[in-house]
C-alpha cells in the first residue's frame, strides 16, 4: 500500500470508505423496518457503490499496475483496506445504522464539495457527480435522525444509544496525515481538518432539531487509514469477496 | 403514532415524467407523514429517472365514484357520439388542431 502514489492511496481510502459503507447498509436489503426503508437503504447502498466502483477504478488507473476497481475491492486483506472505522461499524438496530449514516454523510458531502474544485480532473468529475447523491443520504439520515430522536420514549433511547457507540469515530474523518497534506499542496485534496467546524455546526443544528445532545467527548479511535481495523471489517470482507476468492475472475 | 403495531397511512403517488407533462398516478407509499412520503415516493418510484416531480395525497383524502353506481354515471355517454367533436370540417389552413 505504501508504494502507491500519494493520490493512488488518497483515491483508494474515498473508495474504501465510499464501499464499505455500501456493503453494510446492503445488509439491511429484506431486513429493514418497512418495504420502503428497505429501497431507501438499498438506494444508499447502491450509490454508495457506485462511487466507491469510481474512484477505486481511479487509485488503480493512477497506481498504473493494472488493477481495476474489481482488483482493489475483492482482491486485497482487510489490512490493506484504508477506510475509515465508522463506516465499518455494524448496522445494529435502525437507530444505530442511522446514526453512521447521518454522521458520515455530512463529512462525506462536504469534503465533495471540496474536491469538486479539485485541480485533478477525473477527481473533481467523480466528485462533482457524487456529491448530489449524498447531498440527499444527508437529507434522509438528518430526517431519520429527527424522527426517532424527537419520537417515541424508546426510539429516542435507541438514537441516543447509537449515536453514543458512532461518536467516537468522528474525529478520524478529520484526521490529516502525509498523504492528505501532500495532495492538499498538489491541489488534488482538501483540508479535510478545516471541514471540522462546518460538520459541527451542521451536525449541531439537526441534533438540536431532534432534541438531542451531542456525546459526551472522549478519546476518538482511529487507525483505518493505516489498516488498523475492527473485527468487523474481516467478517464484513470475507461474505463481500466470497465469490472472487472461491472462483478467481468468476464474472456473468 | 400512539399505537406502535399500527401501519404507516397510504398515500397515493403522481409523478411528472417530464416538464410540460401532467403528473400520472404510479402507485402508493406508506409513510407517517407527508414528507416522509414524499422520500418515499422518491426511493420507490424515481429511481430509474422516471420522473421530474413527485405528488402525494393521503389515499383517504381520495373520494372515489360508487361502481354501483356506473350505470347510470356513464352509459348515458356511450350513444351521444355527437359529444366528440369530429363532426366539423376544419380548413385546411388550420394546422394546430
Amino acid at each position: 500500500m505504501t508504494q502507491m502514489p500519494p493520490l493512488a492511496v488518497y483515491a483508494q481510502r474515498l473508495g474504501d470508505d465510499a464501499l464499505i459503507l455500501g456493503q453494510r447498509l446492503s445488509e439491511w436489503c429484506g431486513h429493514a423496518p418497512a418495504l420502503e426503508v428497505d429501497l431507501s437503504l438499498a438506494n444508499l447502498a447502491l450509490d454508495l457503490i457506485g462511487q466507491a466502483t469510481h474512484f477505486l477504478g481511479l487509485a488503480g488507473a493512477v497506481e498504473g499496475k493494472g488493477r481495476d476497481a474489481d482488483a482493489l475491492a475483492f482482491g486485497r486483506d482487510a489490512m490493506d483496506f484504508s477506510n475509515c472505522l465508522l463506516v465499518e461499524q455494524p448496522n445494529g438496530d435502525f437507530a444505530q445504522t442511522v446514526a453512521r449514516q447521518f454522521l458520515f454523510a455530512h463529512y462525506q458531502e462536504l469534503l465533495l464539495t471540496g474536491l469538486a474544485t479539485s485541480k485533478h480532473e477525473r477527481m473533481a468529475a467523480i466528485a462533482a457527480k457524487s456529491v448530489k447523491e449524498v447531498a440527499y443520504h444527508c437529507k434522509l439520515a438528518s430526517d431519520w435522525l429527527v424522527r426517532l430522536g424527537d419520537g417515541t420514549e424508546e426510539s429516542r433511547a435507541r438514537m441516543i444509544a447509537g449515536l453514543d457507540w458512532m461518536w467516537r469515530f468522528v474525529d478520524e474523518l478529520f484526521l490529516m496525515d502525509d498523504i492528505d497534506r501532500d495532495c492538499l499542496r498538489l491541489g488534488f485534496g482538501v483540508d479535510k481538518a478545516a471541514l471540522r467546524r462546518p460538520w459541527d455546526q451542521r451536525v449541531e443544528a439537526v441534533l438540536s432539531e431532534a432534541m438531542l445532545q451531542a456525546p459526551a467527548v472522549r478519546r476518538g479511535v482511529a487507525g483505518g487509514r493505516e489498516g488498523h481495523h475492527s473485527e468487523h471489517l474481516g467478517h464484513l470482507l470475507s461474505e463481500m469477496q466470497f465469490l472472487q476468492r472461491a472462483y478467481p475472475g468468476a464474472s456473468w | 403514532m400512539s399505537d406502535p403495531k399500527k401501519e404507516w397511512p397510504l398515500w397515493e403517488v403522481f409523478v411528472r415524467a417530464k416538464g410540460g407533462l401532467s403528473h400520472r398516478h404510479v402507485g402508493s407509499v406508506h409513510a407517517a407523514d407527508a414528507k416522509m412520503a414524499i422520500e418515499h415516493a422518491r426511493d420507490t418510484y424515481t429511481r430509474r429517472m422516471e420522473g421530474v416531480s413527485l405528488w402525494v395525497a393521503p389515499s383517504a383524502e381520495i373520494t372515489a365514484s360508487d361502481p354501483g353506481e356506473a350505470a347510470a354515471l356513464f352509459e348515458p355517454a356511450e350513444d351521444k357520439i355527437y359529444r366528440h367533436p369530429t363532426f366539423y370540417t376544419i380548413p385546411a389552413s388550420v394546422k394546430h388542431i
